[in-house]
């Protein structure tokens, strides 16, 4: 089944993941890609406790880049998540993910950004990595819950 | 004005005694419950507070539940386990050693709250956890 989402979301492992994603994807296990959470071994026994059990694996960037290809054509179901565009787009970089489709869910205010849509704000940066994604033959919509209706990038970036 | 002592500022209204608590929830239910609490057990100004998830990320999320716990003791109810508001209120716990975190947050439990909020924070939260249990009862159907 490979990677079954490949999602940007700044909560990472949370209710509309879990319950929203989760129930309707299945995941078997869970990949976080951030180089500051892989490092942080008290932080990641908070999402390894709101999971419940189910698997969960933090990686860096690098680390991650190793494994990609494996995961893609592993049996298990994998949701894996970032919870910024650059770290997607670095982990997309060199056509490792093309043909692949990311979902842009939950990316917050914060000063600088502007609202793109209720649960995407978007800063100048977080634009040109979506634009890097994409180059990299990437198809990126925003999508918060799979009941939601799915907007494509250029409608986004418009 | 001259030498005169300024005016006294009024002294603000008498600290509220006891744990505080801090609802915290997807959309608008910690509002709804806080508001639903007012109507049974009258105005909870300075000792329940509600916050929503909505638009928030995780950093603004903490900050925001770390103003209203304020420095403890402390009570910050979540709705789901899995949730951002649990992960928040335990990322914070850190920083606030009086501050507990209670998950899976209903009726009984924040009236039992308001109610016994001069305990210590310990056997508080045994009644707390208590309280919201008995709360649930298939009483038909079935």
């Amino acid at each position: 089944m490979g990677v079954v989402l490949y999602r940007v979301d700044e909560r990472l492992i949370h209710g509309q993941v879990v319950i929203g994603w989760g129930r309707r994807l299945d995941p078997q296990c869970y990949v976080v890609v951030d180089d500051d959470l892989a490092a942080q071994t008290w932080e990641q026994e908070l999402y390894r406790l709101a999971l419940d059990g189910a698997q969960i694996r933090f990686l860096t960037v690098a680390e991650a880049r190793g494994e990609l290809p494996a995961l893609q054509s592993a049996p298990e179901r994998t949701l894996l998540l970032t919870r910024d565009v650059a770290h997607m787009a670095r982990l997309a970089a060199g056509g490792l993910m093309e043909g692949t489709a990311v979902n842009l869910g939950g990316v917050h205010h914060r000063p600088g950004r502007t609202e793109v849509r209720s649960y995407l704000h978007l800063d100048e940066e977080d634009r040109e990595a979506l634009r890097a994604l994409a180059a990299e033959g990437v198809t990126v919509s925003g999508q918060d819950l799979p009941e939601a209706s799915r907007v494509q990038l250029e409608a986004l970036l418009s | 004005m001259r030498g005169s002592a300024p005016p006294p500022v009024p002294a603000p209204g008498p600290p509220a005694i006891g744990v505080r608590g801090v609802v915290v929830g997807h959309g608008d239910m910690a509002r709804g419950l806080v508001t639903a609490v007012t109507r049974i057990a009258g105005a909870q100004d300075g000792v329940l507070a509600a916050v929503s998830n909505e638009g928030r990320g995780p950093d603004e999320l903490r900050a925001t539940i770390l103003a209203e716990v304020g420095e403890g003791p402390g009570v910050v109810f979540t709705d789901l386990g899995a949730g951002s508001c649990t992960l928040a209120a335990r990322l914070l716990c850190r920083e606030r050693s009086r501050v507990a975190v209670v998950t899976g947050v209903n009726l009984p439990m924040l009236l039992e709250f308001v109610f016994h909020r001069d305990m210590e924070l310990a056997p508080l939260l045994e009644r707390l956890q208590a309280r919201a249990r008995d709360g649930i009862r298939v009483v038909a159907g079935g």
